[in-house]
């Protein structure tokens, strides 16, 4: 067990990409949002400030960490192990479109004017690619902040679209390729595909020992490399340790009951075996699972199943995991 | 508890004749649907389903190995009275080109589709493959040939943009904000109208310098080749969302007992009665049930740890282990699916177990088919 449990941490301290953007994404219902956090979490750890950024408007974050809606700008939501703290921010399109055009051509109220009439939401509309590359810029600027003549953030954790739209997502240029062949778009969404492309970044795989999910990391990472964007590590979410040490019979079964002094009769029995063989085919399956996913070649890391559902405590035991496996800032 | 949805009802009524699955992405819509339609085919019910997204192997076993836009007839049902299960996995494309083609003369079509921001907004806008989900099931609801339709709906952030999608993006294609952005003089000029689009022509100015002008020559080559179809897509879809309110129709919303995918359903069992659209019930997929109800969690640890501290009966002590685990999981989904219960008491439920092994052919379908009519 123990053994078992070292090798992982090395193997993934080698392998940990030392980036500073960490791109989360797998297949919806895989935890993306609770893995970002703890990941956030983790490498905020040891007196560094990280910056957590959802993108779907979903809120998942503020609910995590129990804080009311996030605005538009960055909040600290919690304090790392051992000093640190995480920041988090949710990005909406149309307020980007807003600060962007402000940026560019100085609106002032005309901004307004044009968010109630609903232009804004239509010009996102009309040219979908847009929307990505204004919420991109946005994370590119937060991964590059400076202050002061010092980064802002030594580490930014995005929750991204899951696994069937994370390659749109981040491909920008090839987005707005269509659109925009000059001006200002044109040298944002370069700007961005510069920094996604760079070392600076690593794409994580969040996956459950489940089939599906499992096929989708193997056909996003072939995706990413298309692209050119960097692959980071396969994360394996809600482990559960086996707990069989060795196959449950019958007999052993009405002996061993005894012994610990419950019942025997025969609907304990059928009902402990018919559990331990299902949770036997179920581990067939996860060794199975977790093999393909290991010739994949990428650092792989696993979190712990939490029986108790996913609070607060169990956020920073999900980061323990990370820290112990050696996954730290740049 | 609570009461139980009795699928074979839902399914065997004659009057039943669209079931439509919602949900929160990877809670199991398309094995529920796969399921629901199998089940229904093989009571002997001549059923289609409408899927989108189907994982390969489930794709493969159901035969659908080409995206060809048309119902197929599943091989290896064992179908007696007439039963026939026939499945399609939606091409939205292509059921958009087959829009653009029955609404206007093939020469305007051809340019419709040659057009750059026409293909761009053919696949990949978001709420196309709601439209065309949408779309597609019209089109087999006015075909009369099926006794069921079961549709299976895009993996989408919220089950909500199954209703929603549809009308933004015909209320866009239909839109003031199309024919102002791209003919401000000709609209402007009374009134309220003239304030607007003094803005908007700055606005316009502003997209032009930003995204350059070539996507508004596109845009407007679109529009105008479109104009005989404004009108027709925003009357499509409301013709579908009509559809939906009909007694024939019936939603399933599926969850599992996650919070995320509990309060998604929870959102969708409102509106949907805001809308006075019928709700059948929940399907709650991958819920964890103990086989000995009788044994404690705290028992059964007290008894490992007895046995562990003895090191007599390894197998027994990791058996109990197990056990107590799994009661502490039935537990806390059973809380968790009380959030949905507690607000919705009158929404009938369908548990399916989690099965040890992923569903990927007929007989994976047929055993969710079953769990799904047991009564608890």
């Amino acid at each position: 067990m123990l053994g078992r449990y070292a090798r992982k941490v090395r193997q993934a301290s080698k392998g940990w990409p030392s980036a500073r953007l960490h791109i989360v994404t797998g297949k919806g219902g895989t935890g993306k949002t609770t893995v970002s956090a703890a990941l956030a979490l983790a490498l905020a750890a040891g007196g560094k400030r990280t910056l957590l950024i959802e993108v779907e408007g979903r809120q998942g974050f503020a609910q995590l960490f129990d804080v009311s809606p996030l605005p538009y700008s960055d909040r600290k939501v919690a304090v790392a192990p051992r000093g640190g703290e995480v920041r988090a921010l949710a990005v909406d399109a149309e307020q980007a479109l807003l600060e962007y055009l402000d940026m560019f051509y100085k609106l002032g109220r005309a901004g307004k004017a044009l968010k109630k009439l609903g232009a804004i939401d239509f010009a996102t509309t009309i040219a979908p690619g847009m929307r990505d590359v204004l919420l991109t810029g946005k994370v590119k600027e937060a991964v590059t902040r400076v202050e002061n003549g010092r980064r802002v953030y030594d580490a930014v954790v995005l929750d991204a679209p899951p696994t069937g739209r994370v390659g749109r997502f981040l491909n920008v240029t090839a987005q707005v390729a269509s659109l925009a062949r000059v001006g200002p778009v044109k040298s944002q969404s370069d700007g961005v595909m510069a920094v996604l492309r760079s070392p600076m970044t690593a794409v994580h795989l969040v996956t459950l020992l489940e089939e599906m999910p499992v096929q989708e990391v193997s056909d996003t990472i072939a995706e990413l490399i298309d692209s050119g964007l960097p692959v980071g590590s396969v994360i394996v979410n809600a482990v559960r340790t086996p707990a069989l040490a060795a196959k449950v019979t019958g007999p052993e079964l009405r002996r061993g009951l005894a012994a610990a002094g419950l019942a025997t009769d025969k609907e304990t029995i059928r009902g402990l075996l018919d559990e331990s063989s299902a949770y036997g085919l179920r581990v067939q399956l996860e060794d199975r699972l977790r093999a393909e996913l290991t010739e994949l070649g990428r650092p792989m890391l696993e979190l712990p199943f939490l029986p108790e559902g996913v609070d607060l405590g169990g956020l920073y035991k999900l980061a323990d995991t990370f820290c112990a496996a050696g996954v730290h800032a740049p | 508890m609570t009461n139980h949805l009795d699928i074979d009802a839902l399914l065997n009524d004659p009057d039943t004749r669209i079931i439509v699955c919602c949900g929160s992405g990877g809670v199991g819509k398309t094995t529920t649907a796969a399921a629901l339609a199998l089940r229904a085919a093989e009571a002997g019910r001549r059923t289609v389903v409408l899927t989108i997204d189907p994982a390969r192997r489930l794709a493969q076993s159901m035969g659908l190995t080409e995206l060809d836009n048309v119902p197929r007839e599943v091989k290896g049902v064992t179908a007696e009275n007439g039963g026939e299960l026939h499945a399609m996995m939606l091409d939205m494309k292509r059921t958009f080109d087959e829009v653009v083609l029955a609404h206007t003369a093939a020469d305007r079509a051809e340019e419709i589709f040659a057009n750059p921001f026409y293909q761009a907004m053919s696949s990949s806008f978001s709420g196309t493959q709601e439209y065309m989900a949408m779309e597609k099931l019209g089109q087999l609801r006015a075909t009369g040939e099926w006794d069921l339709i079961v549709v299976d709906t895009p993996p989408s952030r919220s089950a909500l943009d199954f209703l929603d999608a549809p009308q933004r993006l015909s209320r866009f294609l239909d839109g003031r904000m199309l024919r102002l952005l791209l003919t401000p003089a000709r609209q402007g000029g009374r009134g309220v109208l003239k304030v607007v689009s003094a803005s908007f022509s700055f606005f316009s100015r502003t997209i032009t310098k930003i995204i350059g002008a070539q996507l508004l020559t596109d845009l407007s080559g679109f529009v105008a080749a479109l104009d005989s179809m404004f009108g027709s897509f925003r009357e499509r879809a409301q013709q579908t969302y009509d559809l939906l309110k009909t007694s024939g129709t019936a939603f399933v919303v599926v969850a599992a007992p996650e919070p995320d995918a509990i309060r998604e359903a929870s959102y969708f069992a409102e509106r949907l009665s805001q809308e006075q659209m019928p709700l059948a019930g929940l399907v709650l997929n991958r819920v964890h049930r103990t086989g000995v109800e009788t044994l404690t969690a705290d028992r059964s640890l007290a008894a490992a740890e007895r046995l562990e501290a003895e090191g007599t009966s390894p197998a027994t002590a990791s058996a109990l282990r197990l056990h107590a685990e799994l009661v502490n999981i039935e537990a806390r989904e059973r809380r968790i699916a009380a959030r949905f219960t507690s607000t919705h008491p009158a929404v009938p439920i369908a548990e399916v177990p989690a099965q040890p092994e992923d569903v990927h052919d007929l007989a994976g379908l047929r055993t969710v088919g079953a769990a799904l009519a047991e009564q608890g």
